[in-house]
């Protein structure tokens, strides 16, 4: 009767494929400094050629056409931004069911007060343990009062309280801790995201990764929490791909709900794609948004199956996984075309167990974590930390 | 429908009233030419009865006026009552709506 699209997850027929998400990356300055962030490690490139806010709002106006109907406005931190007032209030008359996802530094009473005029429908907040010691470690920074602070906040002005705790090492311990915190705090929605290694997490993979033994305790504690809260309070646990047989059906397939805008308006079907070798991703500076998702090349290369070489392309589960994550493929294994290594048919699966071994050897574990900010940025882009980048990921 | 419509005791009664869930946002999307129903990280798209049902929950017309309401929308339609009963328990139990009275 109804189909049912949660938890990121859309069923939209192939015929048919519509934008239903679109995430405003609008900035990738961040006051956080995350070791955890997916941001790609180059974004210093695109911190000078933000959109402008005329930009901004014609994007949304596009893909509203095109049937967006949730919007994302994320970064970076979007707070950095002066004008998210305007962006949401045009969310707010084009219909878009809209979240703002933010660290909290920088939401004040005037600002938030603003964005209930204009119509956002929700706030994502993220929270990074229940002690202050690690939420300072990990973000790099003093925030722990302050998103107390914003979570109140939140709640006093009649929003659903989404809580999103990005899961490693260092807080996988204490999942527990984190939910009564959650409910504590009023939340309607907590999301317990594993992290997923790309960007900054994979270059600090190994001091991140849990182990197995850790990730099924937590999943377990997640499950006795759910049962006694009920309804209240929704929890959803998401299962890091390296940890399960079968790889995940990124992003929902290849250009076939989610539609990511960047900060300087490259147009990309997931948030890490242009990691990918040999692609061109088009602008909507140049380009209209109903060319980039109808007809731009980089919108058709994956989409479907008929790309899919084997072992994925005779594979009774195709149509479940797609072959997983082209970025996952690529950064793993060199081809981005290859079955996504997460998969225990794929042919380079050893990359996968060998990195849940490393992440148990005191020699990973001991390497400094290299947190995501200007400076580091700019040392990858110069090539400066390619040693360490190389020894966490197994490029030929 | 997927939830079973023969059981012989419902939840679901003729009196009750129900109201859309805090946060959720009912729609038309012109694109889809469909109702959705719109909440923090997700979407549901809604075929034609089901967003028939939930149009009319408004946290004041009861079940059974619902029902009439329906039965005048639709004459003729098989089985009507077992499918809105169905579709309210369906979205009850998907937090979806909440009982007001």
């Amino acid at each position: 009767m109804a189909t049912s699209i949660q938890n990121n997850g859309v069923a939209a027929s192939k015929t048919n494929t519509q934008p239903l998400w679109l995430l405003a990356e609008v900035t990738y300055r961040c006051p956080l400094h995350c070791a955890f962030c997916y941001n790609p490690t180059d974004y210093d490139k695109h911190t000078q050629n933000e959109l402008s806010t005329e930009q901004w709002l014609g994007a949304l106006r596009d893909a509203r056409k095109l049937g967006a109907l949730q919007l994302g406005i994320s970064g970076g931190e979007p707070l950095l931004r002066d004008d998210i007032e305007d962006i949401v209030g045009e969310a707010g008359q084009l219909g878009y069911y809209s979240n703002l996802i933010t660290s909290g530094v920088g939401l004040t009473e005037k600002r938030i007060a603003e964005f209930k005029r204009g119509g956002l429908d929700h706030i994502q907040l993220s929270m990074h343990d229940i002690t202050e010691e690690i939420n300072n470690f990990i973000t790099n920074t003093r925030t722990f009062e302050l998103k107390k602070k914003v979570a109140a906040m939140i709640k006093g002005h009649g929003y659903p309280m989404v809580l999103n705790v990005v899961i490693h090492r260092y807080n996988i311990g204490h999942i527990k801790e984190i939910l009564e915190m959650a409910e504590a705090l009023g939340a309607d929605y907590v999301e317990l995201a594993n992290t997923q290694y790309y960007g900054w997490s994979l270059v600090n993979r190994s001091q991140l990764m849990p182990t197995k033994e850790q990730i099924d305790q937590a999943e377990a504690i997640t499950n006795e929490f759910r049962k006694k809260i009920g309804n209240k309070m929704k929890i959803y646990f998401v299962v890091p791909d390296y940890f399960s047989d079968r790889p995940k059906k990124c992003m929902n397939g290849w250009g076939e709900v989610f539609m990511i805008v960047t900060a300087n308006g490259d147009v990309l079907p997931c948030h890490s794609a242009r990691v990918l070798p040999n692609m061109q991703f088009p602008n909507l500076k140049e380009n209209g948004l109903k060319w980039v998702w109808e007809d731009s090349p980089a919108f058709n290369k994956y989409r479907g199956d008929s790309w899919l070489k084997e072992p994925c392309r005779t594979c009774p589960e195709k149509e479940k996984d797609l072959g997983g994550c082209r970025c996952q493929a690529f950064l793993l294994t060199g081809d981005a075309e290859s079955a996504d290594p997460v998969c225990s048919l794929s042919p380079n699966h050893h990359v996968i167990t060998a990195a849940i071994d490393n992440a148990k050897k005191p020699f990973f574990q001991e390497q400094p974590i290299i947190f995501r900010n200007d400076k580091n940025s700019r040392k990858i882009i110069d090539g400066e930390l390619k040693d360490r980048v190389a020894d966490f990921h197994a490029l030929p | 429908m997927s939830t079973t419509s023969d059981s012989l005791v419902s939840s679901v009664s003729f009196a009750d009233v129900y109201a859309l869930a805090r946060h959720y946002r009912f729609q038309w999307e012109e694109a889809q030419q469909c109702y959705v129903l719109l909440f923090p990280e997700g979407m549901v798209k809604l075929n034609g009865g089901a967003g028939e049902v939930l149009k009319r929950i408004d946290g004041e017309k009861n079940v059974g006026e619902i029902f009439a309401e329906l039965e005048t929308a639709f004459p003729g339609v098989p089985d009507l009552k077992s499918d809105v009963i169905a579709m309210i328990e369906l979205a009850l139990e998907k937090a979806w709506i909440e009982k007001r009275g």
